[in-house]
């Protein structure tokens, strides 16, 4: 029996000290967004400067903003292509449906980097110049297969029958598609639609390649800061640390709550 | 005239379009540009210039090596970790397994910076200045750390799909532990070590960001010797992302691929 509880120790400590590692830099840089200096080392005196700096300056909201903003324009748009393609690939014959399954799973595998290359040098071969448009297609290309793939387990699920009924019942095919189709493959449009955010707000590379001159997104920014950096970076790269904390508790927040109401439901089917 | 009738056909139609020019062409693009000169003839210049050039060779092989190095290192903490959550009673596992995967939602490039700071702390320590010109050692701990959940979640998945009355049967025949371990879970988890690994694998080998944030810029991978070449040689970098592009496809079709459903951040939890 003693040599079970030591073996449930070691196992919880192990889990323990990864999670700790993984959690150490950011609450250094949670503890540290409170500090009134902008250096990690000493803790100078409590101070909620680098929030003040985060909420004010015109230049670090613009940044927040341009990143929010592609981040919510390419994952809508690729929502909206992705679940199209996805229903019509669906009911498409196998031998289209396996070439733009293949086509989908191209930028999935690829390395970032050989994506954002290809399609540059497309632009620049075809002389267009690096814009919103080439941003949002340089996002597009990373989050669709991703939408696509999401939506496409939900159809499978789906029972085909009840298209059908709606066809029978006088319904146009367009609103059969609309009121039967669609409420049934929305989960998956729904993760399909997160993970696209998720994935254009993380993304640096394509960014970096597409981007228009002088746009900056947070991931530009803070990679540029850091491995370029000087004086006036270091007070905007500090304020970022404030960001890091919010957007770290706005998760934890987040995955508190669903975890509530996943619990409440759970129990109202009991 | 007849107004065409909606089919549910057509809705593919904008999504191919997407396709074929954003990622066939663009695919075709850089194959033309890996085999062309600048005036734009046929050449096989940038591939034999490519493989007769020590420093781009010993670049993909000491690249390979730090991908190697993080996979390896990635597996080793992840099975474990993957093992004992599949294997371990708590009801709420689920959310043991979610406190692995939360911080993949904190922006990359901030996530990288908070182990950049956590170093600078930690390399101010006595006896700890080493740690300032480690560069190796930094890129792969943030690597490692970065690409962890890919290697946890599809190994979690795998094994939780083992029937637990594997485990019972190979106890009831008299097999311990150890022997239940390597006849039952690890023959099964072979399908998510596969797709582990080469989610770990491929962004260690491209994904400069980390090696540049933590490494000084001291480390060069395959994926930030591409972006000197961006801007200045189009044909060039192109024949590196063309020999990438067949590396990256050789390793997926070597490990069968992996599955939507394990990709990221464990959205379908």
């Amino acid at each position: 029996m003693r040599k079970q509880t030591a073996i449930k120790c070691l196992k919880a400590g192990f889990i323990g000290l990864i999670l700790l590692l993984l959690y150490a830099p950011i609450l250094l840089l949670a503890i540290y967004s409170f500090d009134k200096t902008n250096l990690i080392g000493r803790f100078q005196g409590f101070s909620f400067d680098h929030y003040v700096h985060l909420f004010t300056d015109p230049n670090v909201l613009g940044m927040i903003g341009n990143t929010l903003l592609l981040a919510l324009i390419a994952a809508l748009l690729s929502t909206l292509l992705g679940t199209a393609g996805a229903l019509g690939m669906y009911y498409c014959k196998k031998r289209v449906r396996g070439t733009m399954q293949a086509l989908n799973q191209i930028p999935v595998i690829n390395a970032e980097i050989v994506t954002a290359l290809a399609l540059t040098v497309t632009f620049v071969a075809v002389n267009i110049e690096r814009s919103w448009f080439t941003l949002i297609i340089g996002h597009m290309v990373i989050c669709t297969p991703f939408v696509v793939l999401s939506v496409i387990p939900k159809l499978k699920q789906m029972d085909n029958s009840l298209y059908e009924a709606a066809l029978d019942l006088g319904a146009s095919p367009f609103k059969a598609l609309m009121t039967v189709v669609l409420p049934q493959i929305i989960p998956g449009v729904i993760s399909g639609f997160m993970l696209a955010i998720t994935l254009s707000l993380d993304d640096y590379i394509v960014t970096m390649y597409t981007r228009p001159t002088g746009f900056e997104t947070i991931s530009t920014y803070v990679y540029n800061a850091t491995t370029k950096g000087n004086a006036h970076t270091a007070v905007t790269l500090s304020s970022f640390w404030a960001l890091t904390t919010i957007i770290f508790l706005i998760i934890v927040l987040f995955v508190v709550c669903s975890n509530l109401v996943s619990r409440k439901k759970k129990e109202e089917t009991k | 005239m007849k107004v065409p009738r909606f089919s549910r056909k057509t809705l593919c139609i904008p999504y191919g379009v997407f396709l074929l020019f954003f990622v066939l062409v663009p695919m075709l693009v850089i194959l033309f540009y890996a085999f062309t000169d600048d005036a734009m003839h046929f050449s096989f210049a940038n591939f034999v210039k490519f493989f007769s050039d020590p420093t781009k060779l010993s670049t993909i092989v000491y690249s390979l090596v730090i991908a190697l190095v993080t996979t390896v290192v990635a597996l080793l903490i992840a099975y474990p970790v993957a093992y004992i959550l599949a294997r371990s009673h708590i009801k709420k596992k689920y959310v043991v397994l979610m406190l692995f995967v939360l911080p993949m939602w904190i922006n990359f490039v901030l996530r990288v910076n908070a182990i950049r700071e956590l170093f600078n702390l930690i390399s101010q320590a006595e006896g700890f200045d080493w740690l300032s010109n480690a560069n190796y050692f930094k890129t792969i701990f943030g690597m490692v750390y970065d690409f962890l959940p890919f290697m946890i979640l599809p190994l979690y998945t795998t094994m939780m799909k083992i029937d637990n009355s594997l485990y019972e049967a190979s106890a009831d025949l008299g097999g311990s532990g150890f022997t239940t371990f390597a006849r039952v879970t690890l023959p099964l988890s072979v399908p998510g070590i596969m797709s582990g690994v080469t989610m770990v694998f491929l962004p260690s080998m491209t994904n400069y960001v980390v090696s540049d944030m933590l490494g000084n810029a001291k480390v060069t991978i395959i994926g930030k010797f591409i972006y000197t070449y961006f801007g200045n040689d189009w044909h060039m970098g192109s024949m590196i992302a063309l020999v990438l592009l067949i590396v990256v496809f050789l390793s997926t079709w070597l490990t069968g691929g992996f599955k939507a459903d394990e990709t990221v951040r464990g959205t379908n939890l």
